[in-house]
């Protein structure tokens, strides 16, 4: 069975209180937002880190990625604010 | 000619000087810079900067390349640092050599404006009185980035 690593940073992080899960691949067709809807019931952390989506970005196999984006054959999907780099 | 690219994300800092005398070094003519230290903006004692280093890399490298596309660059040298970073200290180094000098400032302003967004970095504050919190993205920065195509 594929396996979903699952890569937290910053607040996404500090309120889901771990920064790595692996859980089996929800499936190609299966949506970020749709995983997200799904691991919101994990853990109050969890529900807390995923309520306000309009600060929820993405990245797939390290590339951004739109949340409505299916995640496909990806191995790797990370959860984060927006970057403040520079 | 293939342009000379350095980028380095690394916590330890970086001399300025010894970075432009590399890209002085290069036949072109034309060195632009630009470093970014840790402001004091009233009680703060650091930032921690946070990064995703498997991406962090690929990011960077595909900025520098765009800017390498763009503009007839010599060299290129990106320093980004991560971990605590005192008031004061410097965090990001965006060198570039040209035998232009507008490519050489143009490529140095659309680099910096692209890490800023493209990056994944994410900064904390640090608080005198031990208080702290994760800086917010500026739409700005966005629309900045934007302004020059790309990324």
């Amino acid at each position: 069975m594929a396996r979903l690593t699952i890569l937290y940073f910053a607040w996404v992080r500090e309120r889901i209180g771990r920064d790595e899960q692996q859980i089996a691949h929800p499936g190609t067709e299966t949506t970020i937002m749709a995983l997200l809807d799904a691991l919101a019931t994990d853990s109050p952390g969890h529900a807390a880190a995923f309520a306000d989506r309009s600060r929820l970005r993405a990245a797939l196999d390290q590339r951004f990625v739109p949340l409505d984006t299916a995640i496909g054959e990806s191995r790797e999907l990370a959860l984060f604010p927006p970057v403040t780099g520079g | 000619m293939t342009p000379h690219l350095i980028v380095r994300v690394a916590t330890e800092n970086f001399d300025p000087a010894t970075e432009l005398a590399g890209l002085e070094a290069l036949p072109g003519g034309a060195v632009a810079s630009f470093t970014g230290l840790v402001r004091d903006d009233g009680g703060l004692i650091a930032l921690h900067l946070e990064h995703y280093p498997a991406m962090t890399q690929r990011q960077i490298a595909e900025i520098v390349a765009q800017a390498t596309d763009r503009w007839p660059l010599l060299g290129v040298t990106v320093i980004h640092r991560y971990g605590m970073l005192s008031v004061g200290e410097r965090i990001v180094f965006v060198g570039t050599a040209s035998s232009h000098r507008r490519a050489a400032l143009e490529a140095c302003a659309f680099l910096i404006d692209w890490l800023k967004v493209s990056a994944p970095f994410w900064k904390r504050t640090i608080r005198q009185d031990g208080s702290g919190e994760w800086v917010e993205a500026v739409a700005e920065d966005d629309d900045r980035a934007a302004q020059w195509g790309g990324g």
